[in-house]
């Protein structure tokens, strides 16, 4: 997607809870105008946090929010122009659909009929038309999500902000409101921030992910990047399925790495490596090669332990001469390495090289005082 | 055939307990209202002499009873009040801080509750009698607000319990600043808890005899006056007015609980 404007930005952007819990550490992401960007991780990564710094409810340790240029960090969350949507949805019980949808253009004090007017074309845009006069407590999980969704969009905001919003639906709901959120998104073009920690829904939902581990943003980029390219060892493992082969540089050149494994010596394409340093080659199941002869420069011996029909694609483990277990996946109609010794290989580019000692490890290290 | 016997049987048995039980929870109540229609005019007013409604015009002509009546219904509307904000603001506050001595302060509020009244009742005396404020209407607000302040606060809590307050979040997210989130979000949603707090406040103001006792100082309230009147059997007057106070409850009882039904089904 082509660079655009930047509606949000952190700038070191920290999260200290009671003096030492560090939920976000120097947190720098730029959400552009109009894209649908998701927070990904796992629970207690700092996602929500994140989120919720964006829309007011916490206060930065440290660091700059800045809406549209503008610092938001003495502003209230009822001063600010995005609004959320929440995990619980938090629709007001005592209240009508009509007038929980209502509810902010009454803050704002809008006449009353443009009020009826843009509530009743909100409730059609999320198919709830003639829901009005029904209260929360007769609607379904996925209802309630729609009138939250339509909630929050009724003052237009510029930046939507989406707090694991489909976390409460079953899975046919849930595939189906995230085509409808997408949806909506491009129709109406509002930026969103979506956080969740389900990989699929973020793959399939976003413009861009940005993954977040222990309070440290690990990856920004599109799904294919994330995918293909994955910057870190946790990236690597969190999206998808991976095999890795951990090592140590031997040489580098100018566009190659030569790494020593166990299993031997392997090539990748990369640069940015140090002689030395530990690291690991990244190699996706459906990536993965083999023949029965070696291969020069990339083959690792190994021995086919099993094989596994799923539907619509193959597995096969094969194990290496130290034990560790490889898969390999084909979609079905293909084939797989028959039982035996097999050689194990990859094309060049497929092999993505990462460094091993990330910025968690390093603040591992940091964090053993000497005694 | 003997296996059906046995049930009938058991089903008389049932309905027999079942018929005493509330025979001895409505036999007091029905002798006083019937007592009120009694048209026995000497002490001590319990063998039936006909059906009369002249007690109910009486009472219209016991200027004593009337203003020990109005006391009653002043006194229970001020101390619920004063009882109810205090005691939902407290509820509330609870709620969302947390400090030191909380666990504590909250251990502290049942003591009025399970405290001996004729305890509660002697140290407001002397409270008030230290502090040197005047017994009368004024002692006895501050006494009945006192005690009625725990109950409200167990029930605004007990709606808190379920309370999700991200609702309160949702609100400001939608331009709602923190005093209209409180009027609009957080006080409607507490609304029944707090409605039965004040009713539970009301009830036990308007029937308390023993820390009025105590309090009261020369202001009457109608449970007093009752009392008083106890030694010489109580006059059909009282009765009647029991009656009517006895209706008024129900009226209240029941428009409270269609107004909540009502609102539980939208």
């Amino acid at each position: 997607m082509e660079r655009e404007k930047v509606i949000v930005e952190l700038k070191n952007v920290n999260k200290v809870y009671g003096g030492s819990n560090h939920v976000v550490r120097d947190l720098n992401l730029e959400v552009y105008e109009g894209e649908f960007l998701t927070l990904l991780g796992s629970s207690g990564c700092g996602k929500t946090t994140t989120l919720r710094m964006i829309a007011g409810f916490e206060e930065p340790t440290g660091g700059t929010i800045t809406v549209e240029g503008e610092s938001v960090s003495e502003k209230e969350p009822f001063e600010r122009d995005v609004n959320t949507v929440f995990q619980s949805y938090a629709l007001f019980p005592h209240m009508t659909v009509f007038d929980n949808v209502a509810y902010g253009l009454r803050m704002k004090k809008t006449a009353k009929g443009e009020i009826k007017e843009r509530v009743m074309h909100m409730l059609e845009l999320v198919q709830l038309g003639g829901f009005e006069r029904r209260y929360p407590s007769q609607l379904s999980g996925g209802q309630k999500q729609r009138v939250a969704i339509a909630r929050a969009l009724i003052n237009r905001p510029k930046v939507l902000l989406l707090d694991e919003p489909l976390g409460a639906l079953d899975l046919k709901l849930r595939k189906q409101m995230q085509m409808e959120l997408k949806r909506l998104q491009r129709k109406l073009n509002i930026t969103f921030i979506y956080v969740t920690h389900d990989q699929e829904e973020a793959l399939t939902m976003s413009d861009r992910i940005a993954i977040m581990n222990e309070g440290v943003l690990e990856q920004v980029g599109t799904p294919t990047e994330i995918y293909e390219a994955p910057a870190t060892r946790f990236v690597a493992t969190f999206i998808g399925e991976t095999n890795l082969f951990e090592g140590c540089v031997k040489e580098t050149s100018a566009h190659h790495v030569s790494v020593v494994v166990e299993s031997g010596e392997l090539r990748c394409r990369a640069q940015g490596f140090e002689k030395g340093e530990m690291v690991a080659i990244s190699v996706r199941p459906e990536r993965m090669k083999y023949s029965a002869e070696p291969v020069e420069g990339y083959s690792v011996r190994a021995r086919v332990k099993e094989t596994v029909y799923v539907g619509s694609v193959l597995k096969a483990i094969v194990v290496l001469p130290n034990g560790n277990e490889i898969k390999i996946e084909r979609l079905a109609g293909q084939k797989l390495p028959p039982d035996g010794e097999v050689y194990i290989y990859w094309d060049n580019g497929d092999g993505k090289l990462l460094h091993l000692m990330d910025q968690v490890f390093y603040r591992t290290i940091e964090s053993v005082k000497l005694a | 055939m003997k296996r059906n016997t046995r049930a009938a049987a058991g089903r008389g048995v049932g309905i027999l307990y079942c018929t005493l039980i509330y025979l001895f929870l409505f036999l007091p109540i029905t002798v006083v209202v019937s007592n009120s229609f009694n048209a026995s005019t000497s002490k001590p007013y319990l063998t039936w002499k006909g059906f009369t409604l002249a007690w109910y015009g009486r009472i219209f002509e016991n200027g004593p009873l009337l203003e020990s009546f109005g006391n009653t219904i002043l006194l229970a509307v001020i101390s619920t009040l004063l009882a109810t904000v205090v005691g939902t603001l407290a509820a509330v506050g609870m709620y969302r801080y947390k400090f030191r001595g909380k666990s504590a302060i909250d251990a502290l509020l049942y003591i009025p509750v399970v405290i001996p009244e004729i305890v509660l009742g002697i140290s407001l005396l002397t409270l008030f009698a230290n502090v040197r404020i005047q017994r009368g209407m004024i002692s006895l607000i501050l006494a009945h607000t006192t005690f009625s302040i725990p109950y409200v606060i167990f029930n605004v809590r007990a709606r808190l319990d379920g309370y999700d307050s991200s609702i309160e979040e949702a609100s400001m997210d939608l331009g709602a600043g923190r005093l209209q989130t409180f009027l609009h979000i957080t006080l409607p949603v507490l609304a029944p808890g707090i409605g039965g707090g004040a009713l539970l406040a009301f009830t036990l103001s308007l029937d308390d005899v023993i820390v009025s006792y105590f309090t009261n100082g020369q202001t009457m309230t109608f449970p007093l006056k009752v009392w008083a009147s106890i030694k010489s059997g109580v006059a059909p007057d009282v009765n009647a007015l029991s009656t009517l106070i006895l209706l008024g409850t129900i009226a209240l009882v029941v428009l409270t609980q269609s107004g909540i039904v009502k609102k539980k089904r939208g």
